[in-house]
C-alpha cells in the first residue's frame, strides 16, 4: 500500500475523515474481496496524482464495522467522497479509473 | 513500418488480454495491455475457480490473476490502466484514441470481455450497494444470518448461491425456467444444501426498500401469473452478461448479440483487428476457452505483424 493512503478505523474516521480540511475519498475494502484488491494499485496511483489536493484513505470493513453500517455500505469496494465533513459522492463497485477522476475533479 | 508506438495493442485486462500478452511477449513484439480499471475482469468476482486445469483444489479468481499478471510481466508486456474511447482501424497503421492521448499500433486484439446482465427492473439501480450485488465474494459478508435472493440458474447463480450460504441463514434462488441451466455438479450441490429454496417458474418484477437498504422483492410466477412479495435483504443478480463492445461502433462485424465475430482465427472482419475470450462469438465464455482464444489471436496477430514487415 501506498505510503500517501492512511488506514482508518471505527475510532479514528471522526478525526481524519470529518474534521479533514482537504477533501478525503475512502476507499472501503476487505482482505476477502477480490475487485477491492485488483483496484487497490489505481487508487494508490491516484493518491500520488493528487498528494496535498485529496487526502486518499482506506477503511477495512472487516475489522471496522460501525463507520460501513453508518454509510448503509452493503456493498465493497465502495468509495465515498467527503468535503467539509459531508459525504458528496458514492461510487459503488469496480469502477473505470476515469469515473474516480471525474468526481475528484468536479468537487476540488 | 516500424514507427508504430506498438506493435501489438491488447485491449482489456482479464485472463483473456493477459494471456495474449504473455504469448505477444514471448514473441518479442512490444505489447500492451490497456485495462480501464485493474487487471482481472469478471473472474476477480469469482469465489472459487474449480474447473481451470492445473489447480486440483481450484483457487481464487484473484490468485488466477495474480499468477497471470506476473507471467505476462515477467516476458516483458506492458500494462496501463487506460480506455480506449475509439479506434480508426481501417488502415495498417491503427489508432486508438486513449484517455489522454492517441496511440499507433500494427495489430489489435479486443478483450474486453463481458459484463452482467441487468434484471432491468423498479429499484435495481438505485439499491445497487444497498443490498443488490452482483459479486457474493465481496458482498456475502454484509449478509451474516440474513435472508437473500439470488437470480439465475446458470453456473454463475447456482454456484454463488451455494457461497451466499455460508453467511446467509436461506437463500432464495430465483429462476425463471422449471430447470436450472447449471452443470450437474452444481445442481446436485445445490438440490444437497437445505439453505437453499428454489423459487421456479419465476422473474423478480420489483426491488422494495427503504432509505437503509432492500427490504423485499417482488416476484412473478411465470407460469400462474402468481406475484408475491419475499422479505430478504440482499438481492444477488446473476442473469447472463453483455459483452462490453460498445466503444467499438461500427469498425468490426458484431452478431445481434453484440459479441464480436471472429473466424476459427480469432480474425475480425478488420485485418489486424482480433478478437478474444468472453466478447467474441463463442459457445462457451470460460477461462479455459478465453486463454485458448488469445494463444490463437496473439499467435495470428504475430503472424500479420511479421507478414507486413517483410512486405
Amino acid at each position: 500500500m501506498s505510503e500517501n493512503i492512511l488506514d482508518v478505523s471505527d475510532k479514528s474516521f471522526d478525526e481524519d475523515v470529518i474534521k479533514s480540511t482537504l477533501p478525503v475519498l475512502v476507499d472501503f475494502w476487505a482482505p476477502w474481496c477480490g475487485p477491492c484488491k485488483a483496484i487497490g494499485p489505481v487508487i494508490d496511483a491516484m493518491s500520488k496524482d493528487y498528494a496535498g489536493k485529496v487526502k486518499f484513505v482506506k477503511c477495512n470493513v472487516d475489522e471496522n464495522q460501525l463507520t460501513p453500517a453508518t454509510y448503509g455500505i452493503r456493498a465493497i469496494p465502495t468509495l465515498l467522497f467527503f468535503k467539509d465533513g459531508k459525504k458528496l459522492e458514492q461510487i459503488v463497485g469496480m469502477v473505470d479509473k476515469s469515473k474516480i477522476e471525474e468526481i475528484l475533479k468536479k468537487n476540488i | 513500418m516500424n514507427n508504430t508506438d506498438y506493435d501489438l495493442v491488447i485491449i482489456g485486462g482479464g485472463p483473456a488480454g493477459l494471456t495474449a500478452a504473455i504469448y505477444a511477449a514471448r514473441a518479442r513484439l512490444k505489447v500492451v495491455i490497456l485495462e480501464k480499471s485493474a487487471p482481472g475482469g469478471q473472474i476477480l468476482v469469482t469465489d472459487w475457480i474449480e474447473n481451470y486445469p492445473g489447480f486440483p483444489e481450484g483457487l481464487t479468481g484473484s490468485d488466477l490473476v495474480e499468477k497471470m499478471t506476473a507471467q505476462a510481466r515477467r516476458f516483458g508486456a506492458e500494462i496501463e490502466t487506460n480506455q480506449v474511447l475509439a479506434l480508426d482501424v481501417a488502415e495498417s497503421v491503427k489508432r486508438l484514441t486513449l484517455n489522454d492521448r492517441v496511440v499507433t499500433t500494427k495489430a489489435v486484439i479486443i478483450a474486453t470481455g463481458a459484463s452482467p446482465r441487468k434484471l432491468g427492473v423498479a429499484g435495481e439501480e438505485s439499491f445497487y450497494g444497498k443490498g443488490i450485488s452482483t459479486c457474493a465474494t465481496c458482498d456475502a459478508p454484509f449478509f451474516r444470518n440474513s435472508v437473500v435472493a439470488a437470480v439465475g440458474g446458470g453456473d454463475t447463480a447456482v454456484q454463488e448461491s451455494i457461497f451466499l450460504t455460508r453467511f446467509a441463514k436461506k437463500v432464495y434462488l430465483i429462476h425463471r425456467r422449471d430447470q436450472l441451466r447449471a452443470t450437474r455438479i452444481l445442481q446436485e450441490r445445490v438440490r444437497e444444501n437445505d439453505k437453499i429454496e428454489i423459487i421456479w417458474d419465476s422473474v423478480v418484477t420489483s426491488v422494495n426498500g427503504s432509505e437503509s437498504g432492500v427490504e423485499s422483492i417482488s416476484v412473478k410466477n411465470v407460469k400462474t401469473g402468481d406475484q408475491r412479495d419475499l422479505a430478504v435483504e440482499g438481492c444477488f443478480i446473476w442473469v447472463g452478461i453483455l459483452p462490453n463492445t460498445s466503444f467499438l461502433k461500427d469498425t468490426v462485424t458484431l452478431d445481434k448479440g453484440g459479441f464480436v465475430v471472429v473466424n476459427s482465427r480469432m480474425e475480425t472482419s478488420v485485418p489486424g483487428v482480433y478478437a478474444a475470450g468472453d466478447v467474441r462469438n463463442t459457445p462457451l465464455r470460460q477461462v479455459a476457452t478465453a486463454v485458448g482464444d488469445s494463444a490463437i489471436a496473439a499467435f495470428e496477430a504475430a503472424a500479420y505483424i511479421e507478414a507486413m514487415e517483410n512486405h
